[in-house]
């Protein structure tokens, strides 16, 4: 794992693998987040993209495999010790506390916070409108309002990784890229970010490295500017490109791309 | 004019009830756990407040200076581990769990103490009263109760409105997942909120203690069917609807109590079941709990 | 004994798809060993049935305290553990069930023949309180059964001619103590063989087969268009009509009866604590939990109530680590049933299962 950018891996998933009782959801997946990158995880639904950042997150246990933020295994950590950590998640579908106010929500997360450039001023300057309505009670916001409530949320525990999941879920394609526009401020302010994303135009517009994951497996990796259209359907939905079946799925990464590792598992590929 | 002082006998009442009642309320709206052996802690105060009275000399109307921190401490711990356990099985497990705490706690108490009844003896207070008019009268205990009850209520509401832990408990209470999202340990949380609710239904438990009788099976036999009527008649998730839950039943009971001492009890689970009818969310409530 | 045989077919006739010569997989309800435990009851009941002609009134009165436990707790274990409806108030029902039998006996329907009657009654009683309460979640449901009960308990004893708070005695009754006791316990036998028998073909029976899909997941029932609210009122009638049973044979053993009593939250407790440690969701579960209840109290009868605390701690502990309960360890570590309610899957001898064969392509066009 020598070749990265940026440094060392800041977060490392080793053979993720999780169940949902007998199912499984996860098969092995790894990934290396280098600080200060963008990743992306794109797939189809029930592939197991939330899985993953929730267990990253630390919701559900793993059956084999680890995790590592900063070289130390987080296996054993409470979620809410993860966030005093470093590692916050903004959740699906945003899942703000209907009865707390705005600026109460954003509050709650500073409940296990590091030390950091985030604050509850920095949050609201990042997002202008929020100031005057702090006062209004989070089930009166709009999707796009919710998304950045969330997200201020995560930002005031002053995380290392921020873990976004499936931010466009429900947003007008508008609202979404306006959201995504504010990554960068983010990556400026020390982040590191990890996104789940259903939009994969969206996300090959904002990584810099891109996983695709099917039925629990990745089954593609690489920089966006390296993928091409039929690489990701066959990714995507498993179909053509030598990926075969499910039975025959390759047990890592069918790309081809250059050797620029983001994901483990490409035989040979990489120098 | 027998009605009015009917009526502000009740709202006196009303007020002990809404004591009882917010704990209970507050364990089921944060942790969705319905204690069924909410009355029977009460009961336990009680007869603790009046071991605590013999041994330390302190003056019976003061016991809660000692009794009520220890319940609150017992009520975290009992919470964190005997609860909790349930919890993680299944919200079926919760009942049964605390329904079999009840009745251990009940038969524990008449094993070691007689089927008698007692009462915390604050000497002449229990009876002294004034009246207003000819009709109405007022005891000084009762009043008391009242203005202790709303206190307390005012308090819990301050509580959670304006500190950081009462928004945790808020946040908990909305989403326990997404709070543990956001660095909440909403274990400890729900910690907290049952050590408010132990530490007020201690103060109920001594309340009434003082004023009237209590034998091993108060708890079980009226304490927690009255509690949890005024939760449902009042409407969860507003403290201010338990205390009008608990004031309308207590009136309602004293509405009854003219006819018949029977009567009385079953006047308020009459107008339980009214209001589970015809408003199940309760007086106040815009949250559906059925 | 329903099975399904796919037989080996005729050499050169188009084999169906799914089926190889000489392999045969079979679906059953029962194994072989259920034969010999049907033959088995059949000889229990029997040799209860002779009891009182050959021990002491005392076992046999003892014994019919044990059958009605059994009866009551296997009507909460069908609520609960079946329907999914947790109830801390069923002695609204068996109290109800005394005073029907009372009320009878007044007018001149011996108690024994009551029995039958005053069941059904709880049973009509139980359609407005089940129209009452069946909208309610799980918390709410049990405590709102439990001021149901002790509403009744409010109205009976306001009632003079029934004895108001202090209660009356049954009038009726054979006077000879010999007769009374093992009249009694044939009644209770006979109810508890009626009871579990129903319990078994219910659960046998289509009706079955949602509630065990409630026992399992009452969500995934739903999904799946079970009829799951009109499958929980038939449970909650029967179990009411079961505790009624219960009732009346509850107020003819004591000869007497008082509200405090008849609609006391302590049989909701003996009920629960019976299933619970005995195994909820099991057929077999609430009698072996009547078992180890009788055990417990009759060891530690001397000791006050400290069986029943026992009971408690122990119902607290198994509902949170054995959440089947006893039984529920039994027959995982075993594989026994009792009941045979399920379905067996037999294999070949050789062990294996049959290979799905594909259809070809020439086999698809006609």
């Amino acid at each position: 794992m020598s070749e990265l950018t940026g440094g060392p891996p800041l977060l490392q998933v080793r053979r993720l693998s999780v169940h949902h009782g007998q199912l499984q959801a996860l098969r092995g997946v790894s990934l290396s987040l280098p600080a200060g990158n963008v990743q992306a995880m794109i797939g189809a639904n029930g592939a197991g993209k939330s899985t993953l950042l929730r267990t990253i997150a630390g919701l559900h246990r793993p059956t084999a495999g680890s995790i590592l933020l900063d070289g130390s295994d987080l296996s054993r950590m409470r979620p809410e010790r993860r966030v005093a950590a470093g590692i916050a998640l903004v959740p699906e579908g945003r899942r703000l506390f209907p009865s707390l106010t705005l600026q109460e929500n954003l509050l709650v997360g500073r409940t296990s916070a590091r030390p950091g450039p985030w604050n509850l001023d920095r949050v609201y300057d990042l997002f202008g409108w929020m100031r005057d309505r702090r006062s209004q009670h989070a089930a009166q916001l709009s999707g796009g309002e919710q998304q950045a409530v969330a997200i201020g949320r995560a930002l005031l525990s002053n995380p290392r990784v921020l873990l976004l999941d499936e931010l466009s879920l429900g947003l007008a394609p508008v609202v979404v890229r306006r959201i995504y526009d504010l990554l960068p401020q983010l990556i400026a302010s020390g982040l590191t970010i990890l996104l789940v994303e259903q939009d994969v135009s969206q996300a090959m517009r904002v990584a810099s490295w891109v996983h695709c994951l099917l039925e629990g497996r990745i089954t593609l990796a690489g920089a966006p500017a390296d993928l091409t259209p039929a690489q990701i359907e066959g990714a995507y939905f498993g179909i053509g490109t030598g990926n075969g079946n499910g039975n025959g799925a390759p047990d890592g990464t069918t790309a081809a791309a250059s050797g620029r590792p983001g994901s483990e598992g490409t035989p040979g590929a990489i120098a | 004019m027998i009605w009015v002082n009917t009526v502000v006998q009740g709202i006196l009442l009303g007020g002990l009830y809404a004591l009882f009642a917010c704990g209970l309320s507050l364990m089921f709206g944060v942790m969705n756990v319905i204690n069924l052996a909410h009355g029977d802690l009460a009961v336990s105060a009680a007869y603790i407040a009046i071991g605590v009275v013999a041994v330390t000399h302190v003056p019976a109307a003061l016991s809660f200076l000692i009794v009520v921190p220890i319940f609150a401490v017992i009520g975290y711990v009992v919470q964190r581990t005997l609860f909790q356990a349930a919890l993680n099985r299944s919200v079926l497990t919760t009942l049964l769990v605390t329904f079999g705490l009840s009745v251990v706690i009940e038969n524990g108490l008449q094993q070691y103490l007689s089927a008698n009844s007692h009462s915390i003896d604050i000497g002449s207070l229990v009876s002294d009263s004034f009246g207003i008019g000819s009709q109405i009268t007022i005891a000084y205990l009762d009043l008391v109760v009242l203005m202790v009850a709303v206190v307390v209520l005012l308090g819990l509401q301050y509580f959670l409105s304006s500190t950081a832990n009462g928004r945790l408990i808020r946040a908990v209470a909305d989403d326990p997942e997404a709070a543990q999202l956001s660095g909440v340990s909403y274990r400890h949380v729900f910690g907290l909120a049952a050590a408010i609710a132990f530490g007020t239904v201690a103060l109920a438990g001594l309340a009434s203690g003082m004023m009237s009788q209590f034998g091993p099976t108060t708890g079980t036999d009226t304490l927690l069917l009255y509690a949890f009527e005024a939760v449902v008649i009042g409407g969860l998730g507003s403290l201010w609807g338990t205390l009008a839950g608990g004031i309308l039943l207590g009136v309602a009971q004293q509405i009854g109590a003219q006819f018949s001492a029977a009567d009385q009890v079953l006047a308020g689970q009459l107008l339980f079941l009214a209001i589970l009818v015809l408003r199940p969310q309760g007086i106040t409530s815009r949250r559906e709990p059925a | 004994m329903s099975s399904v045989d796919q037989q080996p077919a005729a050499s050169d006739a188009p084999l169906p798809p799914s089926a190889e010569p000489g392999e045969q997989v079979k679906v059953t309800r029962a194994r072989r060993s259920t034969l010999w435990a049907g033959i088995a009851a059949i000889a229990v009941v029997a040799i209860l049935g002779d009891l009182p002609y050959r021990v002491h009134s005392g076992t046999t009165s003892l014994l019919a305290q044990f059958f009605t436990l059994v009866v009551m707790a296997s009507m909460w274990n069908l609520l609960a553990g079946y329907g999914g409806l947790v109830s801390v108030g069923q002695q609204a029902f068996i109290g109800l069930g005394a005073y029907f039998v009372l009320i009878l006996a007044q007018h001149g329907v011996g108690p024994f023949l009551g029995i039958l009657p005053a069941a059904l009654l709880c049973g009509i009683v139980g359609l407005p309180v089940w129209w009452l309460v069946s909208r309610l979640r799980t918390g709410y449901f049990a405590i709102t059964m439990w001021v149901i009960a002790s509403v009744c308990e409010l109205i009976i004893s306001q009632i003079s001619s029934l004895g108001g708070g202090t209660g009356t005695g049954l009038p009726g009754l054979p006077s000879n103590p010999t007769f009374l006791t093992a009249y009694t316990y044939w009644a209770t036998l006979a109810v508890t063989v009626i009871v579990l028998a129903a319990v078994y073909y219910l659960l046998r029976s289509p009706v079955g087969l949602v509630l065990t899909a409630i026992r399992d997941d009452e969500t995934g029932a739903r999904s799946i268009g079970a009829r799951v609210a009109w499958t929980q009122q038939l449970v909650f009638l029967v179990a009411a009509i079961g505790c009624g049973a219960a009732g009346a044979l509850y107020i003819i053993s004591q000869q007497f009866v008082e509200p405090l009593s008849a609609f006391s939250v302590q049989w909701s407790a003996e009920m629960i604590f019976i299933t619970i440690i005995g195994g909820i969701g099991s057929i077999e579960g609430p009698i072996l939990g009547t078992i180890v209840f009788f055990v417990l109290q009759q060891t530690l009868s001397n000791e006050g109530t400290w069986y029943f605390i026992i009971l408690g701690l122990v119902a607290m502990v198994v509902a949170i680590w054995a959440p089947r309960g006893l039984w529920g360890l039994i027959s995982d570590r075993f594989g026994i049933r009792l009941f045979p309610v399920g379905y067996w899957l037999r294999r070949p001898a050789d062990g294996t299962l049959p290979a799905p064969k594909m259809p070809t392509d020439t086999q698809l066009t006609p």
